[in-house]
């Protein structure tokens, strides 16, 4: 596990001393709000429907058992005893007092974290495969770049005031569990000729325009990825768009001058400022993977797995779902779904925080992540252990075997929670995951997402859900569009609007009408809900969707 | 034609807590709608309005939100004035927890 330096922790502790003299100075009426907003921006604090709202930074999802016990610990002292898990791997607490709020840094100062940069226009918290260092599939760990990343655009004078805030995600498979291609900047590990270097794409994004990336560059090398980077993130600063709020992200700046126009500026840049990199950076790099070196994998034997998964039908459904393979004999990723039919799409409790700590602690190498998918993984668990391990899972509401199905929801707060919502996502959320439990279709179903936001600005992913699900307001009362086809992969695609949205009352048939559109015409089982969109298009689900209303009308 | 002026309350959240909060005829900032001042008079509402964003030791954020008269004073006219009365819908602790 990466720890941080003496000056890393004098800077966040200078940081909290500076915001809790602010928040006093507030109180005191010194400050007005409109001084006073950009500081507690600064500090990841927002004001939200109901209450403050204190986004706090999980960089590339990765945590401790000791740092998620503090979490716990912040959810239950000085907030409603849960936290939310978020698609960019933070955790957000939804009601926390103003006065309250130093003194939750301080705690998450301990335990080397913060909310710096978790908003304003700044490079926000660097993701990455939630997978990292476990995959199979995987050809470098991503987090060290990630983290070397984070150091190098954590308070970088010259990204401070960007023209929007600036995402950036890293996977380091092929296979992309880190929706890089709906990032600012994504980048892809590769290899070429034995040469692990980096793919980077630009331009991706979701909300009001949604965008795929573009390859900006097909190999860059590891000395030359922080210049690159830099270059890429200083062209945008200088021709980004801060006229217009709605076009100011790069995505915008890249469509209006083109992916080749970017990658020469970039290029052009590059050469400035390459001689400025002396070759810290890449020492850097290698000082921080021995940081996220492999834990010592034992070599244990699995039988008692192997018993438990013939004899426990419902262990088995669960391993079937929620395990994933593991790069090391005798392992196993295990995915804690966080996602209980009808339960908030992201929230863990205070107890349950601190029952993922513990089994992180036993039987995980101490290591958890956070999925943009907002469930919680165990990158490293021994076979031998998962029935025990499920076992306490199970006592805790933390063993639903719904990972990937239909259930397995990603909501943001919308209107519940978030001011800028147009209406609400989370009871769609939970009323869809309760009806489709009720049906017991969903093992049926098999791998389908559904993504839902409340406004445009798409922190849910609707764009990319196989199902996406938009909530707006259409004169005063909740409406719901839906599109249809969207991939978040490696082969990401935005989905397709299937028509005129439907009140909070007909989303939940609507969706039922496309899932069922889909289990009467797929080939077979093994012809997933993607698939079958791809192959047969809008038609058929248009029909069950508007046509089918019309008939029964005519009738 | 100019928009005919619909009622409306004065609305913000309290600075320290975050909490919805609704101003009342006689200058208190309460929890409750039910309990809030609800305005006719365009110019009173913007008067009022002033009057409350004069008052940054308390709340944040104040504005004018519709509202309709009914025999438990003010209700909303607007589905987001109504989960910022309510409180959130997943967990019945939000304002509801008081309220009902
Ligand atoms: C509740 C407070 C929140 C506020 C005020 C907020 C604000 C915003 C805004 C303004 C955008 C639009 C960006 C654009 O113009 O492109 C956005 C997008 C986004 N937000 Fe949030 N958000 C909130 C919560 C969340 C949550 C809970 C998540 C994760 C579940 C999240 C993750 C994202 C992501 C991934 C995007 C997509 C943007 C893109 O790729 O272009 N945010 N958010
Ligand atoms: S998508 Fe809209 S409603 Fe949902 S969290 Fe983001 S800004 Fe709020």
């Amino acid at each position: 596990m990466y720890s941080y330096s003496e000056f890393d922790a004098a800077f966040v502790a200078e940081r909290n001393r500076q915001f809790r003299a602010q928040v006093e100075r507030r109180i005191a009426g010194n400050l007005t709000e409109d001084e006073f907003k950009p500081l507690r921006l600064m500090n990841g604090l927002y004001l939200q429907l109901h209450a403050y709202m204190l986004r706090v930074a999980i960089p590339y999802g990765t945590l401790n058992s000791r740092q998620m016990r503090q979490l716990a610990h912040i959810a239950e002292t000085w907030d409603k005893g849960y936290g939310h898990f978020t698609t960019r791997q933070n955790i957000q607490f939804n009601w926390p007092e103003l006065r309250d709020v130093p003194e939750i840094l301080d705690a998450l100062a301990e335990v080397e974290m913060h909310a710096i940069q978790t908003s304003g226009n700044t490079i926000r918290n660097v993701t990455a495969d939630h997978f990292a260092g476990a995959a199979e599939d995987e050809i470098a760990d991503p987090r060290p770049v990630a983290e070397l990343l984070r150091q190098w655009s954590t308070d970088h004078p010259e990204f401070q005031f960007l023209p929007r805030k600036f995402k950036i995600a890293v996977t380091g498979s092929p296979n992309d569990r880190a929706v890089i291609k709906a990032h600012d900047i994504g980048i892809q590990i590769v290899e070429r000729e034995g040469e692990i270097g980096y793919r980077v794409l630009v331009g991706g994004g979701l909300g009001r325009t949604p965008m795929i990336g573009k390859v900006l560059s097909d190999f860059v090398s590891q000395e030359d990825l922080l210049p690159y980077i830099e270059a890429t993130v200083s062209v945008w600063n200088l021709l980004g768009r801060r006229d217009n709020k709605y076009k100011s992200r790069i995505k915008i700046t890249v469509h209006e001058h083109g992916i080749d126009d970017i990658r020469a500026r970039v290029q052009e840049r590059f050469e400035v400022i390459r001689p400025e990199f002396s070759g810290i950076d890449v020492a850097l790099l290698e000082q921080i993977k021995t940081a996220f070196a492999p834990p010592a994998f034992r070599q244990d034997g699995a039988e008692v797995f192997e018993t438990t998964y013939k004899t426990d039908p419902i262990f088995r459904s669960w391993a079937d779902t929620n395990l994933i393979a593991h790069k090391a004999p005798g392992y196993a990723i295990v995915q804690i779904s966080l996602k209980a039919h009808g339960a908030t799409p992201g929230d863990a409790t205070a107890d349950q925080m601190r029952v993922m700590a513990d089994l992180a602690e036993f039987y995980g190498h101490d290591e958890l992540r956070i999925s943009h998918e907002q469930n919680v993984i165990l990158p490293h668990v021994h076979k031998s252990n998962l029935p025990a391990l499920h076992a306490i899972l199970k006592k805790h509401g933390l063993a639903t075997a719904n990972i990937g199905l239909i259930s397995d929801i990603i909501a943001c707060p919308g209107m519940d929670y978030c001011a800028l919502a147009t209406a609400r996502s989370i009871p769609i959320a939970q009323q869809i995951a309760t009806r489709f439990d009720e049906l017991k279709l969903e093992h049926d179903i098999g791998e389908l997402k559904i993504k839902i936001s409340g406004c445009i600005n798409a922190c849910g992913h609707h764009h990319v859900g196989h199902i996406g699900i938009l909530g707006l307001d259409r004169a005063g009362v909740e409406n719901y569009q839906i599109t249809l086809g969207g991939d978040h992969t490696e082969t990401a695609a935005i989905g397709d609007r299937t028509g005129p949205g439907f009140s909070a009352d007909e989303i939940i048939p609507a969706v039922e009408r496309i899932v069922e559109t889909y289990l009467d015409q797929r080939h077979d089982r093994n012809e997933t809900f993607l698939e079958f969109y791809r192959r047969v298009g809008m038609t058929p689900f248009k029909t069950a969707l508007y046509e089918q209303d019309k008939a029964y009308a005519a009738e | 034609m100019p928009k005919e002026f619909t009622p409306k309350v004065v609305t913000a959240n309290a600075l320290l807590e975050g909490d919805v909060v609704y101003q009342t005829a006689d200058d208190r900032w309460s929890r409750h709608l039910s309990e809030a001042e609800l305005i006719s008079d365009e110019a009173l509402a913007k008067l009022r309005l002033a009057q409350a964003e004069g008052q940054p030791e308390l709340v944040v954020g104040a504005y004018l939100a519709d509202a309709k008269p009914s025999d438990d004073g003010p209700q909303p006219t607007h589905f987001r004035e109504e989960f910022r009365r309510t409180g959130p819908s997943n967990y019945h602790h939000g304002k509801q927890a008081e309220v009902n």
